[in-house]
Order: C-alpha cells, then sequence, then structure tokens
C-alpha cells in the first residue's frame, strides 16, 4: 500500500485513517466460495471510480471445491501488474490462512473468518491480525437455510468499511448482478453487504481511503481478457467462427456463440477441432472472415488445416489461449510455451502472422488488426495469448464503437478474370474473389494445397513452386513494413533491456520503473509482432549492453525461451539471453528484477 | 423471366447470404464444354470418370450457373474432382472436406455445394466428421466414390475393403470387418442416403439430382471401379458383366429406419436406389432461426450499437 499521507493518527477508539495510493487485496477460500465474485466487484467499482485495476486469480483444476484465490489491486495511478505482495489478506480458511500469509507485505494485514481459522502466533509479530467471525455473522445476517453462502457478499462489506468504497456504486453493482434473480437474493446480498459493512466497525485499528485519481476523458469498462478479445473479434466485423471446449479458452467460444446471433452471424461448436478449424476456413473460402481458437492441445491438432489456409491463401484467425503445456500439462496455469508451434507448427515451409497483446485492451484492438492483417494479406493470423491475459480483470478507457466497428461483408460484383495467385502483384497479394462471384472470362479459381498454377490448379513445376513459396513469404515481408517498430520503455540506450511478450508487458514496466528509481539502468521492449516482426529491433538491441528475453517457458537445450531464440536465430546477437521461468504463475516485479541482477556480475547499474 | 434459375425461398431470405448483384441479363443453362476444366488426370477406365459426366448433366440439366456452383473435395483420386470443373471449387485436406464445407454451407446458403470423396476419405480419416455432419444435418451434398481400395496411394486396404481382400497392407487378405457404409449414415442421422453405381448411369443422374433437392445433408455411395488396384471389384452388380442391378423395391418405406438398416444388411451387391429419406431442420435453419430470434431483440439497432449495449452492462 503506497500511503501518501497519514492523517488523524488515532491512539485508540476510533480507527485511524490512512490515504493511499494503491493496495493489494489477495482474497483466498475455496472455489465456491464465490471469491471470484468480490473480486470482480471490486474491480469494476474501481473502473467506474476511475481507478486503475489489474486482478489475478488461480482457479483449481477441479469442478468445485479446492483452493482457489483472487488478487485485486487497485490504484489511483497506473497499475501494472497485479502486485508482487498483498498489503491485505482475506483469509476464509486455515488453508488460505497458512498457505497465503508468505503473498503478504511485512506489517500487512490479515483478516481471517474466527469461525475456521487459528491464528498462529508466530505470525501475529509480523503481521497484524484481525479475527472476524465472518461466517456465523453472514449466517446471521441472512439467516434461513443460506447457511454461510453469502459470505463472500459480507466480506465485500468489511473491505468496503476498510477501504471507505463507495457504498451507493456497490448497492448499485449488487443490483445490477441480480437482477433477473429471485427478488430475495438481492434483498439477501444487500443484507449480507450491509451486515459486513456495520459489523466491522470498531473491530478495526486502521482503515483507508484512495486519493483521487485523474478525471479521464472517457469513461472506463471492465471486463477480462478473454471478453475483451471476442468483443474486438466483433468490433473487427467476424460473424463466423467454430471450435470446440478447452480451457482456457472456451470463454470466448462461448461468448461469441452468446453474442454472434445478435449480429446475424454463428458460433458452432464441432467434434473437434480439426473440424473447427476446418469449418472456419471453409467460412473464410467462403468469404468471411472466421475465428477458431484453442489452447495447446487443440493448436497441435490444427496444424495440418492451418497449413492448408497458408497454402490456399485463405483468411483465418485463430486464437491460442496459452497454458502450461506440453500435452495436456498444467491445465489451469499460466505458460507462454506455444511461440513456437504458432510460428513454425506445420508441415513445410508455412509462413503465418502471429501476434501477442500485450493487455486487456490490447485483446480488443489486436483483435480488430488481426482481422484487417487476414482480410488484405489473405493469411491466417494468430493471436497468441495466455491464462492470465485471459482471466484477469483491468478496467481500461470505454472504445469508440462507432468508429472502430466495421463491415467486411464480401463483395461479389462480378469480374473480368481473377487469377486467386496472381504472381504479379508486387507484394504477393490482391483482393479475393469468392464462390458467389461471377468470373466474365469464364475461367474459375480452385482453393487448393497442392503447389498450384496462377488459377489454382496443380504444377509439379519446380520454377513455379519456388515463386509461390516467394510469394507466400514476400505478403508477410510486405506487412512487416508496414508494422509500426514498438517503443522503447525508458532512455533508448543503457545497460539493460528487458524484452517482453503478451501478458509480462505490465511486471516488466513496473521492473523498470522499480530499477530506475532505485538508480538502475534498465529499460524494456514490448515485441507484440512476433511473425513478422517489426522492423529496426537491431537497433534498438545495439544501444543496450545486455538484452533479456523475459518469458514463462523453459530456457531450452540453449539456454533461451522462445522468443529469445527467435531473436537471436533473427539478429544472430549473442547479448541476447534468456530470463525464463515455468512455475506456472505470472512473473513477479522482484523476480524479473533478481534474475537480471544475478546474470550480470556487474550488477545492473550502468558500468 | 429474368431468372431461370430456382432458389428456394427460403435460402434466398436468409439474413447470412450476402447480396448478389445482377447484370440483368437473361441466361442459358451451361454447355460441357463452359463446366469442363482440366482434363481429368484418372486412369482410363475409371469409374469416377462417369461421376464427373453425370456432374456435367447434372450442372446443364438444373441449369445452375458457374458462380453458385460450389464443388469441395478432400484428398483422394475420386477427390482431384474439383479441378475437373469449372466452377469455384476448393480442393481440400485428406479426411475434412464435410467440415470446410460446413463452413460455406452455414455461411453461404446461397451456392449450390457438391462434396466429393473417396471411401477412406469419408470412413477412416473423416469417419467421425461423417457422424457430425449428419447428425447436424447441414445442408449440402455428398457423393462417396467407394472403390473398396486406397487409389491415390496405391492400394491399401480401405475401411470399405471385403474381407480377404489382398492389398499391399495385407498382403495375406483383408483381416478387419469393414464398415457398412449405409448403415453407418442412417445411425448417424444423415436425412437422405442413397446406393448407387458409375455403371448405370441414369441412375447415378437421378440420385444426384434427388440428393441436390434434398433440404438437408444428403449423401450417395456410389460405387466407382479402380480399375488399377480393385478391378471387376463391382462386376455383380453390373448386368453387363454377368451381375444383377436391382432397384429398392417401389414398396419400401423411404422413412423407415428399420426397413432401411434391412436393405444395408443385405449382402453385395443388394439393392440400389433411396434406402433412407427424412425431413428434419437442417442446422442451417435452426441457427438461422436462433439469429432470427437475437435480431428481433436486437430491433434496429446498427452492430455497433448492439455492442455498446454490452459494452455498457461492463462498465
Ligand atoms: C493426413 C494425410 N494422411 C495421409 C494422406 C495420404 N493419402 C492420400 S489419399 C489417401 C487415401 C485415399 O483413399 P480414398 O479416400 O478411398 O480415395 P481414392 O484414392 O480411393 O479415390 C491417403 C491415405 C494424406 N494425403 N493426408
Ligand atoms: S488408381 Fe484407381 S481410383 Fe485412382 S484414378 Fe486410377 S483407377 Fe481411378
Ligand atoms: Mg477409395
Amino acid at each position: 500500500m503506497s500511503e501518501a499521507t497519514i492523517s488523524n493518527p488515532s491512539s485508540g477508539g476510533a480507527p485511524k485513517i490512512s490515504k493511499i495510493s494503491e493496495a493489494v487485496i489477495r482474497i483466498a477460500g475455496n472455489s465456491q466460495d464465490g471469491i471470484q465474485a468480490i473480486g470482480g466487484f471490486l474491480a469494476r467499482l474501481a473502473g467506474r471510480s476511475e481507478q486503475e485495476v489489474m486482478t489475478f486469480m488461480t482457479i483449481p483444476a477441479t469442478i468445485s471445491g479446492g483452493a482457489s484465490i483472487f488478487q485485486v489491486r487497485i490504484g489511483s495511478g497506473e497499475v501494472l501488474s497485479a502486485g508482487d505482495e498483498a498489503d491485505v489478506l482475506l483469509a476464509f480458511y486455515q488453508h488460505s490462512y497458512e498457505g497465503h500469509l508468505s503473498s503478504v507485505k511485512k506489517g500487512g494485514m490479515v483478516v481471517y473468518d474466527s469461525d475456521h481459522v487459528t491464528p498462529n502466533p508466530e505470525f501475529e509479530k509480523d503481521y497484524r491480525h484481525i479475527g472476524l467471525p465472518i461466517s456465523s455473522r453472514t449466517v446471521e445476517a441472512i439467516g434461513g437455510t443460506a447457511k454461510d453462502k453469502g459470505k463472500n457478499i459480507f466480506t465485500l462489506g468489511l473491505l468496503a468499511k476498510m477501504f471507505d468504497l463507495n457504498v451507493p456504486k456497490i448497492e448499485k453493482l449488487i443490483h445490477e448482478r441480480f437482477t433477473g434473480k429471485d427478488e430475495s437474493i438481492v434483498k439477501n446480498a444487500l443484507a449480507a453487504f450491509h451486515a459486513g459493512y456495520s459489523f466491522s466497525v470498531g473491530h478495526l485499528y486502521e482503515t483507508f481511503q484512495f486519493i483521487d485519481a485523474k478525471q479521464k476523458d472517457r469513461p472506463q469498462i471492465v471486463m477480462n481478457g478473454n471478453e475483451a478479445l471476442g468483443l474486438g473479434l466483433i468490433a473487427a466485423g467476424v460473424r463466423f467462427g467454430a471450435g470446440y471446449p478447452i480451457t482456457p479458452w472456451s470463454d470466448i467460444m462461448e461468448l461469441l456463440r452468446r453474442e454472434l446471433p445478435k449480429y446475424g452471424g454463428m458460433f458452432i461448436q464441432c467434434e473437434d477441432e480439426i473440424a473447427s478449424i476446418s469449418m472456419a476456413i471453409g467460412a473464410g473460402y467462403a468469404g468471411k472472415v472466421a475465428v477458431t481458437g484453442s489452447s495447446g492441445p487443440g493448436i497441435s491438432l490444427k496444424t495440418e488445416a492451418l497449413g492448408w489456409a497458408i497454402m490456399a491463401e485463405v483468411p483465418l484467425i485463430v486464437v491460442d489461449v496459452q497454458r502450461g503445456g506440453p500435452s495436456t500439462g498444467m491445465p489451469t496455469n499460466v505458460e507462454q510455451s506455444d511461440l513456437n508451434i504458432a510460428c513454425y507448427g506445420g508441415h513445410g515451409d508455412s509462413p503465418r502472422v502471429v501476434i501477442a497483446p500485450a493487455n486487456v485492451e490490447d485483446c480488443f484492438y489486436m483483435a480488430i488488426e488481426a482481422v484487417n492483417i487476414a482480410k488484405k494479406y489473405n493469411v491466417p493470423v494468430i493471436i497468441i495469448t495466455d491464462q492470465a491475459i485471459a482471466t484477469r480483470i483491468e478496467a481500461f478507457e470505454e472504445p469508440n464503437l462507432e468508429k472502430v466497428c466495421q463491415d467486411i461483408s464480401p463483395d461479389l460484383t462480378p469480374v473480368a478474370d481473377y487469377k486467386p495467385y496472381d504472381l504479379s502483384t508486387p507484394d504477393g497479394y490482391n483482393p479475393r474473389v469468392v464462390p458467389g462471384t461471377r468470373i466474365m472470362s469464364g475461367k474459375y479459381p480452385i482453393a487448393t494445397g497442392l503447389e498450384h498454377d496462377e488459377y489454382g490448379h496443380p504444377t509439379g513445376s519446380p520454377q513455379l513452386h519456388m515463386k509461390m513459396n516467394a510469394k507466400r513469404r514476400k505478403k508477410l515481408q510486405a506487412l512487416a513494413n508496414e508494422i509500426v517498430p514498438p517503443k522503447v520503455y525508458g532512455p533508448s540506450e543503457g545497460n539493460v533491456l528487458l524484452v517482453g511478450w503478451g501478458s509480462t508487458e505490465g511486471p516488466i514496466r513496473e521492473a523498470v520503473d522499480r530499477a530506475r528509481a532505485a538508480g538502475d539502468s534498465v529499460s524494456s521492449l514490448h515485441i507484440r509482432h512476433i511473425s513478422p516482426l517489426p522492423n529496426g529491433l537491431e537497433e534498438v538491441f545495439a544501444g543496450f549492453n545486455h538484452v533479456f528475453v523475459v518469458e514463462m517457458n523453459d530456457e531450452g537445450l540453449y539456454g533461451y525461451g522462445q522468443l529469445g531464440g527467435l531473436l537471436r536465430s533473427r539478429y544472430c546477437d549473442p547479448k541476447i539471453r534468456g530470463l525464463t521461468k515455468t512455475d506456472g504463475l505470472t512473473f513477479k516485479v522482484k523476480e524479473i528484477l533478481d534474475r537480471a541482477k544475478g546474470t550480470i556480475a556487474t550488477g545492473i547499474r550502468k558500468l | 423471366m429474368s431468372n431461370p434459375i430456382t432458389e428456394t425461398p427460403a435460402r434466398a431470405s436468409i439474413l447470412a447470404a450476402p447480396a448478389v448483384p445482377t447484370l440483368g441479363e437473361e441466361r442459358k443453362g451451361l454447355t460441357k464444354k463452359e463446366v469442363a476444366a482440366d482434363h481429368p488426370t484418372w486412369c482410363p477406365g475409371c469409374g469416377d470418370f462417369s461421376v464427373l459426366a453425370l456432374y456435367f448433366k447434372l450442372i446443364e440439366k438444373r441449369k445452375l450457373w458457374h458462380e453458385k456452383i460450389t464443388t469441395v473435395a478432400g484428398i483422394g483420386c475420386s477427390s482431384r474432382f474439383p479441378y475437373f470443373v469449372q466452377a469455384h471449387g476448393a480442393h481440400y485436406i485428406h479426411g475434412r472436406a464435410l467440415p470446410f464445407a460446413s463452413g460455406i454451407s452455414l455461411s453461404r446458403p446461397d451456392l449450390h455445394l457438391f462434396v466429393f470423396g473417396g471411401d477412406g476419405d469419408a470412413f477412416s480419416i473423416g469417419g467421425n466428421h461423417v457422424n457430425h455432419t449428419a447428425r447436424k444435418n447441414i445442408k449440402m451434398s455428398y457423393l462417396i466414390m467407394d472403390n473398396w481400395v486406397y487409389g491415390l496411394t496405391k492400394k491399401q486396404t480401405s475401411p470399405t475393403s471385403p474381407l480377404g481382400f489382398k492389398s499391399k497392407t495385407d498382403i495375406w487378405g483383408a483381416v478387419d470387418q469393414p464398415i457398412n457404409p449405409m448403415k453407418q449414415l442412417i445411425s448417424a442421422g444423415a436425412t437422405f442416403v442413397a446406393r448407387t453405381t458409375t455403371t448405370n448411369v441414369n441412375h447415378l443422374l437421378q440420385m444426384m439430382e434427388q440428393a441436390m433437392d434434398h433440404d438437408g445433408f444428403s449423401v450417395i455411395e456410389c460405387f466407382s471401379e479402380c480399375v488399377e488396384f480393385y478391378e471387376g471389384a463391382f462386376d455383380a452388380s453390373n448386368p453387363r458383366k454377368g451381375g444383377k442391378f436391382e432397384l429398392v423395391p417401389e414398396t419400401h418405406d423411404v422413412t423407415d429406419e428399420m426397413a432401411a438398416y434391412k436393405l444395408a444388411d443385405e449382402p453385395f451387391p443388394g439393392k440400389f436406389g433411396v434406402f433412407y429419406k427424412v425431413n428434419r431442420p437442417t442446422k442451417n435453419a435452426l441457427e438461422q432461426n436462433i439469429i432470427c430470434k437475437a435480431r428481433e431483440k436486437v430491433g434496429a439497432k446498427k452492430d455497433w450499437e448492439t455492442l455498446q449495449a454490452t459494452f455498457n452492462r461492463l462498465k
């Protein structure tokens, strides 16, 4: 908790009120306790209060039961990660208390349910302990047969008191959340909330108040990465999709299945991932830009068909929400180990586009970018995200939907002649002519996976194979020239450059901020376009003594992770080194800095 | 009539179908010359030639236009089909032609969609797709050129090879029980299941026409001899080779599933014709229904306004 000013230091009686700019709250319990819901309420409230917010959660792999946490970091300034250490831990059970105490900052606060938790006296000197009978008080407040269901909302009341949160806004959120449900559910929820809110008075020896956040130009919206990606695809004009369920991709397919009919579109649940990608490619061939997606195991199944789409030059969006691999791996943990399959997965030379959104807001806009690239270059685009970005909630400025929404329906105006694989275009691509379009020359195109001539008819000519390979490659080289190179965060010259991709952007930036505040020479570069890479990265690397590629995957046989390997092969620069891990958790800021420091003998301060 | 092509109103009204500009001229049906493309690469005498010839005939007879025809196939000798047809077409990957075609069917109901393939493509690598396309009843016509062998890869056992068939992968004769395509298609939920052979071209054309007119997933198993690797396989069904070609009896009730299974159980050559045909809503229609209901709620809102309403709930 960054404390701004401390006012009203009290010597007992009324709790003292501290002004803070941000707080990290971790709620630990079991998955059926509705912990995610408290986190969701807090995140949404922060969004409405123009605060920055980021969340982090773990979900047990088992269907019901199992330990679950939700961590929310709320700030009146910029929030880049979910926070290394919690200021406040809310523990529902003994296992939550014991398992998560170590995530609390020394001197931080532990609020525990005294109905279930016996505190360990050994810890009482390091952490401020507040025991409250959360379960029994919830039962008392709601009564009836509800048991302790609702203790999440009771806890929300406690937190509202503790952080002086806006009660009318929370009441409104509770109303919104439960509308359409039984009247008594709203009543019980409000009763639980107020019981928690009033109960805490006198039991807390300190309460907090967020300093006012900077006024934003547009209202904020609050969602997770999967929602942002799904809604981004809708904004982009995607009206057809097909998929097969797998965590953590399923949310996107469920959202599209539910939402697309409103826009005249459809999303089909298929028998498997091969059928899914095939259906999406079929729709793409027929004139749509269609989406399919999966997580690692399903992406493996899709690769043969992906190769066809590359060869036949059919637009396609493939979403890969990465989780821990290989095989079934760690299905509910985060990892960035699908970069290789995204960039290289498939047989033959099969260049495709791979882009990686850096945060939740980016998921929305990169979905639109992906669709426009696929449509312009007639190429599959893989949007690679991960479990962390998929499930974490962030608030961001509401997009101007009237401006960004687009219509990409096919044009069926008759054409004089059409060569689907025209070799005379300078950059290797031309607009597609799709079924339903009359071609006055009477020569119709075949979309094919066999090497082909300009009309799509099979050929065994080595000359044509080389030319067509070059065509498929040239398109992506043309795209590379179009990509705006990423900006260095921090000075563009210095000692250490941290390079990242995907969901690690926040912690890496925070690492830069923290290191620079301590006088160290650290900058960062976040690569959102991975295949093709933007131009000019070699010049960026030239400005630094050390380049660490920070990624959540294994260091591999030769000491660098998957992006690290790609960058080394591209730039042949021996100062590019790996900073990787595979513990299934997002990077902590401290982890990044400690690892960088540990690797450089001279320290990270400029020589 | 300015538009001589029959479009069922149900198809024309579907929201997902993009508007097609017309050139405002009277159009005649296509001739064989206009619809033939590459010269087929099949071996001389291959049964697949007949299927192609009758496809041309169907296009001519039913006055289909180039741009409205979409011919799709997987991989195999039979699957080379789209290259020989002068129309929009796609030569997809082995076994996956059906889901690919489903993407076309569901997103472009304005097209006439025909899928061609072999027995390996349909019942081995693509087996599960056949089941699910059938159960979903996705609108398209699917003609399986069954030659009881893998032709393109040069004589391996196929899922329809009879027991004892000597192939390169079963030099002693096939030992695995062959599947019964008709039974499998009926049990999977295909709503039109017919059986024909390339040696009776009139019957083949009739089956193609009926399949095309069926509103749903219509499948034809068509015996098509591989003269290279399974010569004489279907002689028993060819009167010119001393076999017999018997039609499904007129008394057969095509909506009677049990009767259809009985027909399918007859030993080769069995009967030819439509074994099973029922009307069940297509996936196309069911999805359209979902869309119509959702659109009713949306009203006159533009797409961005609909999305805005969702965003408003995320504040
Ligand atoms: C994924 C994949 N596996 C294997 C093959 C090789 N292959 C091509 S066609 C074929 C079998 C073709 O048999 P069938 O479908 O009966 O068609 P036919 O050639 O007999 O007409 C095989 C195994 C392939 N192209 N792709
Ligand atoms: S190998 Fe058999 S199936 Fe293939 S073209 Fe020759 S005869 Fe026809
Ligand atoms: Mg065959």
